[in-house]
């Protein structure tokens, strides 16, 4: 099986968010840069079909400069190799999609495993989109994943609202992966040292004819609205409670 | 010249989600043109009443084979085979697992901008939408503008009001164009997790427990606030991630997004990634032991206190409150 791992960089999900004077960005300056979580668990996945099944994990990442980290930690967890597609540019996700379709079809793959959505635009786009342009099948917010080699079939469980699903696809096939896939490994020292003499090919985005008119354009970023000073209560819990009770019901009118 | 707004939305055995009402709502309130509703699968006619009493102006149910059962390539493929003839300016999708996943399959194909989880849409005076939508999992509103003919967008649930405006819908006969290429990925089995229980990205209130609570067994405290309260139960990460609740629980950034009329947080301290969770709700309610837990920052109101002394006298009070009226 050769299966491609599709990667983001994004802020750490401790990062305190602060907007650009410009208002159509956010101050990058101090920001530290993690593989998105979800991929995370895609990666692992991949390892695993590895380990079952052999092959090749190769991981694809689309960003600036700061992304060969990300690509770092991901080899060091256990990919074989990595594809950088380098891009200064603010892309939307077709646009994002788009290169990552041009470097699939010509890696080649059985299987493109993915995280559910990017935790920084949350666009939760680019896995079915890549699908799309590739004119394969896809199957998201993938809780749990069966292989059937010999078959070249996937039986996959999917989570939605208060429920899951089971899809039954052929591959090769997108698969975006959801919290609970599995746990993560962490790299081990040795891996740390193995993941430096790993090929890190990289390629120019202007090289892959990427349509350069983006679909969705950020007008304005804005704050969330400020929640209003807090009433706190303190003391005895059976004056406490009383007293909240009062205030839910006589001043906010919710119970 | 594109006219008018395409809903697109999953049913079953003839009911909807109420996003579905908030979308329709928000649909007609664009004043961009007739309002299509097109959804799919056994009973897909029965939904008929409610769309009229929403306002949709047009309805086409794919009620039969293939669509009886959920296929993201054949759904989208479907889709796309007749947009052209109904040639919508805008597109809406509810921001759920199922709109989703079909969403941007569909925009691919119909190369259409999409913009996912808006919270509100409004039109500009060239009649294009404006969306504001959520980044950085609430930390960050952005507005968004899509340039392509058609623009799509996704509604997040529980964050606009759903008003009737009764019409008497026309059912549209128009068949899609199946291809033998299509219907790769199907649904074969549903399986229930949290049956009786609501939905969290749906639900009016929540009670949601975090590592203040000690231990597992500890939830029922939190469970019988919920019963009173008729709320949905939620929880912080560590505690699904240590097997107290199903992972289906866990609210955050990596977690669900909620956007309820009021929300519990008991026991739980409030970091960054949870709050980027919950700063849709209304209200917050705080009870913690700590007065310098950041929750108490976000909330609108809190009591410092050993919640095991709280809970059940809150929920006794809430009881006696609801008996009496
Ligand atoms: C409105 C808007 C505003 C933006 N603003 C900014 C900004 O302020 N700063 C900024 O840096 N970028 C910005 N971008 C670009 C953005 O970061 C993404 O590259 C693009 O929108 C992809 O969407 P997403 O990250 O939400 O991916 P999602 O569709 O949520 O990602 C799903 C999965 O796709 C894969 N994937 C996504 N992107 C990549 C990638 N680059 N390489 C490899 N795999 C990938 C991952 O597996 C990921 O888990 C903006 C984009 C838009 C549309
Ligand atoms: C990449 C990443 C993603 C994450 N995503 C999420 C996410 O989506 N959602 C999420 O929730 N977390 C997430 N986290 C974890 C997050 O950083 C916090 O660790 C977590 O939210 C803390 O959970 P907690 O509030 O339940 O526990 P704690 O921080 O341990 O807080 C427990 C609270 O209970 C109070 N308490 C203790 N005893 C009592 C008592 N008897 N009565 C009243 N109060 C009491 C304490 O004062 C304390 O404030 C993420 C972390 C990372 C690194």
């Amino acid at each position: 099986m050769k299966v491609l791992v599709m990667v983001k960089q994004v802020p750490d999900t401790a990062t305190k968010i602060q907007i650009r004077g410009d208002g159509h960005g956010i101050v990058e300056d101090g920001i530290k840069w993690v593989i998105n979580p979800y991929d995370e668990f895609a990666i692992e996945e991949a390892l695993r079909i590895r380990e079952k099944m052999g092959g090749e994990t190769v991981i694809v990442t689309l960003g600036p400069k700061r992304v060969d980290e990300a690509v770092r930690q991901a080899l060091a967890m256990g990919a074989d190799r990595a594809v950088v597609v380098e891009s200064e540019e603010t892309l939307d996700p077709s646009q994002v999609a788009h290169a990552l379709a041009k470097v699939a079809h010509d890696e080649g793959f059985d299987l493109i495993l993915m995280g559910k959505q990017a935790v920084d635009d949350d666009a939760a786009q680019v896995g079915p989109m890549l699908a799309a342009r590739l004119g394969l099948p896809q199957v998201t917010v993938v809780i749990h994943l069966d292989v059937d080699e010999s078959q070249k079939r996937l039986r996959a469980e999917r989570e939605l609202e208060g429920a899951t699903e089971i899809v039954e696809l052929p591959f090769p096939a997108i698969v975006t992966a959801q919290r609970g896939l599995n746990e993560p490994r962490y790299p081990t020292l040795p891996n740390i040292m193995k993941a430096k003499k790993k090929e890190v090919k990289r390629i120019p985005l202007g090289s892959l004819g990427v349509d350069d008119t983006p679909r969705i354009r950020v007008m304005n970023l804005i704050p969330p609205p400020e929640r209003p000073a807090p009433t706190i209560l303190t003391g005895d819990p059976e004056e406490t409670a009383k007293k909240l009770v009062q205030l839910l019901h006589d001043q906010a009118k919710v119970i | 010249m594109s006219s008018g707004v395409l809903v697109i939305f999953d049913q079953n055995q003839g009911q909807v989600r109420h996003v579905v009402l908030e979308i329709l709502t928000v649909a007609r309130n664009l004043a961009l043109g007739s309002v299509t509703a097109l959804t799919f699968g056994t009973d897909a006619s029965k939904t008929l009443n409610m769309l009229g009493e929403y306002g949709a102006d047009q309805v086409l149910f794919w009620e039969q084979d293939p669509f009886t059962r959920y296929s993201s390539d054949g759904f989208a493929d479907a889709i796309a085979s007749v947009v052209p003839e109904l040639d919508p300016a805008v597109i809406l999708f509810p921001a759920s697992a199922w709109g989703k996943d079909l969403s941007p399959r569909l925009a691919e194909l119909l190369n259409a901008g999409l913009a996912t989880d808006c919270l509100s849409l409004r039109t500009n005076e060239e009649n294009r939408v404006i969306a504001t939508r959520p980044m950085y999992a609430g930390k960050v509103l952005a507005e968004v503008q899509i340039d392509t003919p058609i623009q799509m967008f996704s509604i997040r649930p529980n964050i606009n009001a759903a008003v009737p405006s009764p019409t008497t819908p026309v059912v549209l006969d128009i068949a899609p164009v199946i291809s033998e290429d299509s219907f790769k990925a199907v649904v074969t089995e549903r399986r229930e997790v949290q049956s009786g229980v609501q939905e969290l990205t749906e639900a009016d209130i929540i009670v949601s427990g975090g590592r203040g609570i000690k231990a597992a067994e500890n939830f029922k405290l939190l469970d019988q606030l919920a019963e009173v309260l008729g709320a949905a139960v939620g929880s912080s990460r560590p505690v699904a991630d240590d097997g107290w609740v199903p992972h289906s629980y866990h609210i955050g950034q990596t977690g669900k997004v909620v956007s309820p009329t009021v929300y519990f947080a008991i026991g739980i301290s409030g970091a960054i990634q949870h709050l980027a969770g919950i700063s849709g709700s209304k209200y917050i309610v705080a009870i913690n032991n700590d007065p310098e837990a950041p929750i108490f920052k976000v909330a609108n109101y809190g009591i410092v206190g050993d919640l095991f002394q709280v809970v059940p006298r809150l929920t006794e009070e809430i009881r006696s409150l609801k008996a009496k009226n």
